[in-house]
């Protein structure tokens, strides 16, 4: 008890702040590995657009030789970029709501509780999310492969690799925002019907924008305004080992606006927290 | 020099509000340090909010928390690692073995994860519980969970244990247990703890009482003075005549 008042207000070392990252990290990936179910129908899903909706839609859909592709290619090869993105995007969606359950269940609380900084929690937070993501994306392009489906050469999934983590930062970041906006689990609900849905229709992701400029402007504005749209197309670029910086820009911007909405939110003096724990 | 030691926590004139709903309303006390304080109130006394405002979750609107004369507004990372807590709810991560779980609070308090392996071993050899290291939180009972809470609770070698409402949901002789588990740790360590509850046979004729009713401090000190300041015979008593409202006399 007699600490010196030195002592007891030293600044955390860094070494402390990565063994806390590296806890964070490792919870949320045995969280994950424990829940085999998450893992499955996150790969099943982009699958069935894969190899169903894709496959149905390669005769109806006719794409011209866009940017980055250089030649035709297949409608399966174009919506490859989107259903990572969409992998992303449940993920974020996912670790949202695992947030309003720890909130629910206290487990929040034990985090926030941490004398790291509130910001340092919560984008340990935000990287685990990433990370999972990531795993879930490439666990995705490895049963692509098998379809042929492909990069044009194999760095592709490296240079891919920086545009999932800064969309897959981007779309966590969403989650967290809407995290903090959620009162309850069962309005869960809402989020799919209102973020996912619209998010994932209203993008480049199952049609390039040309073709929704030809029926609607009003809607192409609006997909051209769609984070995911860029999330969409920075992957679809990376992949290609090419640079989309429009997209990148984008995605940097909507990246640093969600967390600073999420950090607002989740601060102890202003945080909309206080109207759920009471 | 002072010579009155540091109190363990020290709440001064913290007032918070829900809209128009006072919740806390000019809270005013202090709590010794190796002393086991309750913290007594009936449900809606505003116990969960000043728990919330001591552990940061959210801050206070007006007044001030300090835990061993740290700010925890000024200096909340000191003032947090002081600090162990263990919430009304239970959060041990259910999927998590028990050994997963004390690591995983560890390295939220940035401990090197050998030591936090050796330290969570010891803890709950200590606890009766070195066989059970590998199990999933989910298969232990309700006072089992508690007293692993409490282990994860001091993992980090705090000063000052909180406890809200821990005895909530277990039976008789859990509740027994944890009682006596936390007495020894005041006893045997000296800790400093602080000890919500609205079960009024958990008090003790000896500890600092602090009697919570809708947002404001009705008396403080040790249990016998009250009961004796208060002119009653037991101490559920002088809380029926401090509070006012006989019809809301807390369990028994």
């Amino acid at each position: 008890m007699s600490l010196t008042a030195q002592d007891r207000i030293k600044p955390l070392a860094l070494r402390q702040y990565l063994i806390c990252l590296w806890g964070i990290v490792w919870r949320e990936g045995l969280r994950f590995l424990h829940q085999r179910e998450r893992f499955i129908s996150a790969l099943v899903r982009p699958l069935v657009w894969l190899f169903i909706f894709a496959a149905g839609f390669r005769q109806v859909l006719g794409i011209s030789i866009i940017p980055p592709y250089d030649t035709y290619i297949l409608y399966e090869v174009y919506i490859t970029p989107g259903l990572m993105a969409m992998i992303q995007l449940f993920n974020g969606m996912q670790s949202s709501l695992s947030m309003v359950y720890d909130r629910e269940m206290g487990s929040m609380r034990t985090l926030l509780i941490s004398p790291f900084p509130r910001w340092f929690l919560l984008s340990s937070k935000l990287f685990a999310g990433v990370f999972v993501s990531i795993l879930q994306v490439y666990a995705y392009l490895l049963i692509a492969y098998f379809w042929e489906i492909e990069p044009p050469s194999l760095w592709g999934y490296v240079t891919v690799l920086p545009a999932l983590a800064l969309c897959g930062l981007m779309l966590g970041a969403l989650g967290m925002v809407l995290s903090s906006l959620i009162k309850q689990l069962e309005n869960f609900a809402g989020v799919m019907n209102f973020v996912i849905f619209p998010m994932f229709f209203a993008s480049s992701a199952l049609y390039p924008l040309w073709r929704v400029k030809e029926s609607s402007p009003y809607l192409y504005y609006a997909c051209a305004l769609n984070p995911f749209t860029h999330a969409v197309e920075l992957i679809r670029f990376s992949f290609y080992q090419k640079f989309d910086w429009i997209s990148c820009a984008a995605v940097s911007a909507y990246t640093a606006v969600f967390l600073i909405a999420a950090l607002i939110a989740y601060d102890p003096a202003r945080g909309m927290l206080m109207r759920k724990n009471t | 020099m002072n010579a009155l030691p540091t109190p363990a926590l020290c709440v001064t004139n913290l007032t918070h509000a829900y809209g128009a709903r006072k919740a806390l309303d000019d809270v005013t006390f202090s709590t010794p340090q190796g002393r086991f304080t309750v913290l007594l109130g009936l449900n809606g006394a505003g116990k969960t909010t000043l728990f919330s405002l001591i552990t940061r979750l959210y801050a206070a609107q007006q007044g001030e928390i300090n835990i061993f004369g740290l700010n925890i507004i000024r200096h909340p990372s000191a003032a947090l690692r002081q600090l162990g807590v263990v919430f009304q709810s239970r959060t041990l991560d259910l999927e998590l073995s028990l050994i997963q779980n004390l690591l995983y609070h560890a390295a939220l308090h940035g401990i090197e994860p050998k030591k936090a392996r050796a330290l969570g071993l010891a803890a709950l050899e200590r606890a009766g519980l070195s066989g059970r290291a590998q199990d999933k939180a989910r298969t232990l009972s309700g006072g089992q969970m508690r007293r692993v809470e409490i282990l994860r609770a001091l993992m980090h070698a705090p000063h000052l244990l909180l406890l809200d409402e821990p005895t909530v949901g277990l039976d008789i002789k859990a509740r027994a247990d944890l009682i006596a588990q936390v007495r020894s740790l005041v006893k045997e360590q000296n800790l400093s703890v602080l000890w919500t509850t609205h079960l009024i046979d958990e008090i003790d004729h000896d500890d600092e009482v602090i009697i919570l009713h809708q947002g404001k401090i009705l008396a403080t000190g040790r249990a016998d003075h009250i009961i004796k300041n208060s002119g009653a015979a037991t101490i559920s008593e002088a809380f029926a005549l401090i509070t006012g409202n006989h019809a809301e006399r807390p369990l028994i």
